[in-house]
């Protein structure tokens, strides 16, 4: 079948299988930043913003995004350098593997709320394991970007 | 210029945190033929006949492989070094299937669609046998794990597969039972672990191919390339010569990467075809065919006197190694040797125990390597002593507890040259409130509060046999190259080694770039576990740091024409004392690539005889609803004594990441088999790890102390930060409840049946 997508900012027609899952057509157009970590929607690692909602491409067909807009951290560079420095600067990456999709939910609870508690964060990214971290530098690091956000502003206001 | 104790920034950071593609899968041939394997419905059973011709029909199948395909020399896929303790048990592909997920037949093909429409076509026929799917009656079973003539032991650990034994052993010190009958109380418990999985994010992934000279060049996640190279070169039946292995980012390892795991399959696929191949674990195959933590009953019979001496400790621990024995015959001795030793004036003491083959999945390396399930059953039954003796389980601790200058015989007879673990409990007591907050309180709304404490120790290398390598070089323009043979898996090592490295050569960190691991580039290193990497490769970096210093004095001597004797280097500059007259760093470097005869760059290995332990107290303060059986934490308090801590902020990550996968192991994780020994917890679903939401509020500090053997005063952090949770948890129950649970996990459902049935 044929479908089309914008996916960050570039739109994509072309014929696809129809069972493809959404993760899979993204890596196939070299969003390596997608990843899977588990197969049944349990680790959050596979977020991406469909038509600007975060969204597990691990439970989606790439056919239910057709006319639709697609952005995984590869479109979203500047936000994921900003907000991410802050989760590097508390050590938090660690492996590094959960931090895409847990930055794309992160930068989805940025949008939608603008002044999180600690329980609101927690709720937010409670879909989002990681194994390494503990979650504790994760709040850490979110913190401390809110503060800097309250100073002066951030790429994710604009 | 001060970088050994800062909080620098790891170095791959920016490019972990904004995705880019660095890791096995990102970076895989994009050609390459898609490898798969067909695995065993039954736990224990012979294959009677394969039948391939069809599938192999399926339009893009390249081929595929059964047990008459591959060598038969036996090998261990245990990431040791050799000669391996763990037993050659293995065949890539046998005839003889031992565990519900055992490979039967590999699959290679050009996409992922044709390969499962052929695993779906292949047809086998088995001959079922009787399994044994418990670890007690092992031992002497009439069925035999591995009956095979071919089975065989490199070391002598105790192993005879014709009683089902993967090792055996008895140590102590002293007239154990008779210390034992002097006492005025003797408890004696029995606590058992269950296998938990790493569940690190990325499952377990391998990229092949042929290079220009004919190579099998091997791209995979793993923490020790040295040991994939050897592993791969026993079961291909290949010189090592042949074989290249480097690895990538790791997306987490956690032990379950020291263990070769999903290797063999697409190497023995590349070997074959020449083509490049690659094999991705799904998340249920990583649940059901991998190498979680050994499940193990732990016996403690621990004596006092009525004053709450601690006289004596009886130990003994029984292993399930599972279908093969991948660090069966190594992990099982930490369950004594790294928490009999935490009592410091022991009378006597008595280790011994067996590890058994069963017919589940095979047992690996996991983040604190038997010393977590010791460290349970020998902590719990003191606080079991304690509640008995009605005694403050920390003063009992305080009264007992292993210090700085103290002679270990339970540690191979290694004295404790660096220890602050009497401080690290008085700061954690004042940290949690103990005073107030011992043993419980009941909050009237049918929820208690309560606390419990557990402490723990880890080694930092595996000593005498660990070795640690560095090259370090010097560039123009002053900057550094550090090749290491270690595996940063996201624990931040590049950067550590880098710090150490920054700190002995007095340049900013910047200064000095990171390359690792590979097997035809990386001097050797054992790999990146038991916790060694700063200890022992952090040591060869300092050492090769030295040494170049003086390379560096050597170079700038010959370019100020003077002796090296009246040179002093600063890191920045080399200065002759008596005329003033200097180089800089930049200078040197640029002149040793010119009409240069001295090698500005130098090669250190490190090993070392002993293995001084962290320490570290964890207590706990829980909300326990008596209803349902939920275990809220509220605070969990950490003091680590990790000699210099090198890193704060990694260190202080390590620390949160190891107890809330402790958390995870005392309350939630859970591998069961179905009587069939089919696992029923094989997907992250059914498999619970911790959220964000089930960890309460961690807080962590440091009580240095400082280890004269480590570099900078530095020793382990890595494992043993997931030893304290589960006894702490446990004994806040028990100070809640009154019930003392001997069986991890300890979930709501058995917490509100336990609580039931006392009432009734």
């Amino acid at each position: 079948m044929q479908i089309s997508i914008q996916l960050n900012g570039k739109k994509i027609t072309e014929e696809i299988r129809p069972d493809l899952l959404l993760i899979d057509w993204v890596r196939q157009h070299g969003c390596y930043s997608v990843k899977c970590g588990c197969e049944t929607s349990n680790c959050g690692l596979c977020t991406v913003f469909l038509d600007e909602k975060p969204v597990l491409s691990c439970s989606i067909l790439a056919a239910r995004a057709d006319g639709r807009k697609v952005d995984t951290l590869e479109g979203l560079k500047e936000e994921a350098e900003e907000f991410g420095a802050f989760i590097a600067d508390q050590g938090a990456e660690q492996c590094g593997f959960c931090n895409p999709g847990m930055i794309m939910n992160a930068i989805a609870l940025f949008r939608e709320i603008a002044d999180p508690t600690d329980d609101e964060i927690k709720e937010y990214l409670a879909g989002n394991l990681c194994r390494c971290s503990g979650y504790e530098g994760q709040l850490r690091g979110i913190r401390a970007f809110i503060e800097y956000r309250k100073k002066g502003g951030a790429v994710c206001d604009k | 210029m001060r970088q050994v104790g800062q909080p620098i920034r790891k170095k791959d950071a920016m490019a972990l945190v904004t995705g880019q593609p660095v890791f096995t899968d990102d970076m895989a041939p994009k050609d390459c033929l898609i490898v798969k394997v067909l695995r065993s419905p039954h736990a224990n059973a012979l294959i009677k006949s394969i039948k391939t011709d069809i599938a192999k029909k399926v339009p893009g199948i390249e081929d595929i492989y059964t047990w008459e395909d591959v060598p038969q020399e036996r090998f261990t896929m245990a990431g040791q070094t050799y000669p391996e303790p763990s037993p050659y048990d293995r065949l890539i592909l046998d005839r003889h299937v031992r565990y519900v997920g055992d490979p039967v037949a590999i699959v290679a093909g050009e996409r992922e669609l044709c390969v499962d429409r052929a695993l779906k076509m292949i047809k086998v026929e088995y001959e079922v046998l009787p399994a044994i799917l418990d670890l007690h009656g092992a031992k002497d079973n009439a069925v035999l794990v591995h009956p095979e003539e071919s089975w065989r032991s490199l070391c002598p650990v105790g192993a005879d597969n014709k009683r089902n034994l993967c090792a055996s052993e008895t140590s102590g010190t002293g007239d154990v039972d008779q210390v034992l009958a002097d006492c005025d109380v003797v408890l004696e418990r029995t606590y058992r672990v269950q296998a938990a999985q790493q569940a690190m994010m990325e499952t377990f992934r391998t990229a092949c191919y042929i290079d220009a000279y004919g190579r099998l060049n091997v791209m995979s996640s793993t923490q020790i390339v040295f040991h994939v190279r050897r592993i791969l070169s026993n079961a291909l039946g290949i010189p090592k010569s042949k074989i290249r292995a480097f690895k990538p980012r790791i997306g987490g390892g956690f032990g379950a990467k020291q263990t070769v795991v999903s290797e063999v399959f697409p190497a023995f696929v590349t070997w074959k075809t020449k083509k490049p191949s690659k094999m991705v674990f799904t998340r249920e195959e990583s649940q059901t065919a991998s190498t979680p933590r050994h499940e193990m009953e732990v016996t403690v019979k621990v004596g006092a006197d009525r004053d709450g001496k601690v006289r004596a400790l009886d130990v003994y621990t029984l292993s399930n190694t599972g279908a093969y024995g991948e660090h069966g015959p190594t992990t099982v001795g930490l369950s004594g040797h790294k928490s009999i030793p935490l009592y410091g004036s022991l009378e006597a003491h008595r280790f011994s125990y067996d590890v058994v083959y069963t017919n589940v999945m095979s047992a690996g390396a996991y983040r604190g390597y038997g010393a977590t399930q010791g460290i349970f059953a020998v902590e719990s039954a003191v606080n079991e002593l304690a509640d008995k003796l009605g005694m403050d389980p920390v003063e009992l601790r305080m009264k007992n507890m292993v210090r700085e200058g103290q002679f270990m015989p339970a540690y191979y007879g290694e004295t404790a040259t660096s220890c602050a673990l009497d401080r690290c409990m008085k700061r954690a007591k004042e940290m949690i409130g103990w005073e107030e907050k011992y043993p419980c309180r009941d909050m009237g709304n049918g929820k208690v509060r309560s606390v419990g404490v557990a402490m723990g120790m880890q080694g930092s290398c595996i000593s005498g046999v660990d070795v640690g390598s560095a090259t370090i070089k010097l560039n123009e323009d002053g900057i550094y190259t550090l090749s290491i043979g270690a595996a940063d898996m996201g624990t931040g090592c590049d950067t550590i080694l880098a710090q150490i490295a920054a700190q002995s050569l007095e340049c900013p960190v910047e200064n000095v770039t990171v390359s690792g691991a590979d097997t035809d580039t990386s001097p050797y290193d054992s790999g990146s576990y038991a916790s060694s990497t700063t200890y022992v490769t952090g040591r060869a970096v300092e050492r090769a740091c030295e040494t170049l210093k003086e390379r560096i004095v050597q170079r700038a001597a010959e370019m100020l024409e003077c002796s090296s004797d009246d040179l002093e280097f600063d890191g920045q500059r080399a200065r002759n004392l008596s005329t003033g007259e200097e180089v800089s760093i930049e200078e040197i470097g640029t002149a040793s690539m010119c009409g240069n005869n001295v090698a500005l760059q130098v090669t250190e290995s490190n090993s070392s005889p002993v293995s001084p332990p962290p320490f570290m107290v964890g207590m706990v303060e829980i909300e326990l609803d008596k209803e349902t059986g939920h275990v809220e934490i509220l605070d969990y308090v950490a003091v680590v004594d990790c000699g210099t801590v090198v890193n704060p902020n990694l260190a202080r990550v390590q620390v949160e990441g190891g107890i809330v996968q402790g958390i995870g192991m005392a309350l939630y994780e859970q591998i069961q088999y179905n009587e069939k020994g089919q696992m029923l917890n094989n997907s992250l679903m059914q498999y619970k790890v911790p959220t964000r939401l089930d960890m309460g509020k961690l807080r962590v500090e440091f009580e240095s102390s400082y280890e004269p053997t480590g570099p900078f005063g530095a020793k382990s952090i890595g494992e043993i930060v997931i030893n304290t949770p589960a006894p702490a948890l446990i004994h806040a129950i028990a100070n809640a409840t009154g019930i003392w649970f001997g069986q991890l996990p300890v979930t709501s459902e058995k917490i509100a049946m336990g609580i039931l049935e006392r009432c009734e």
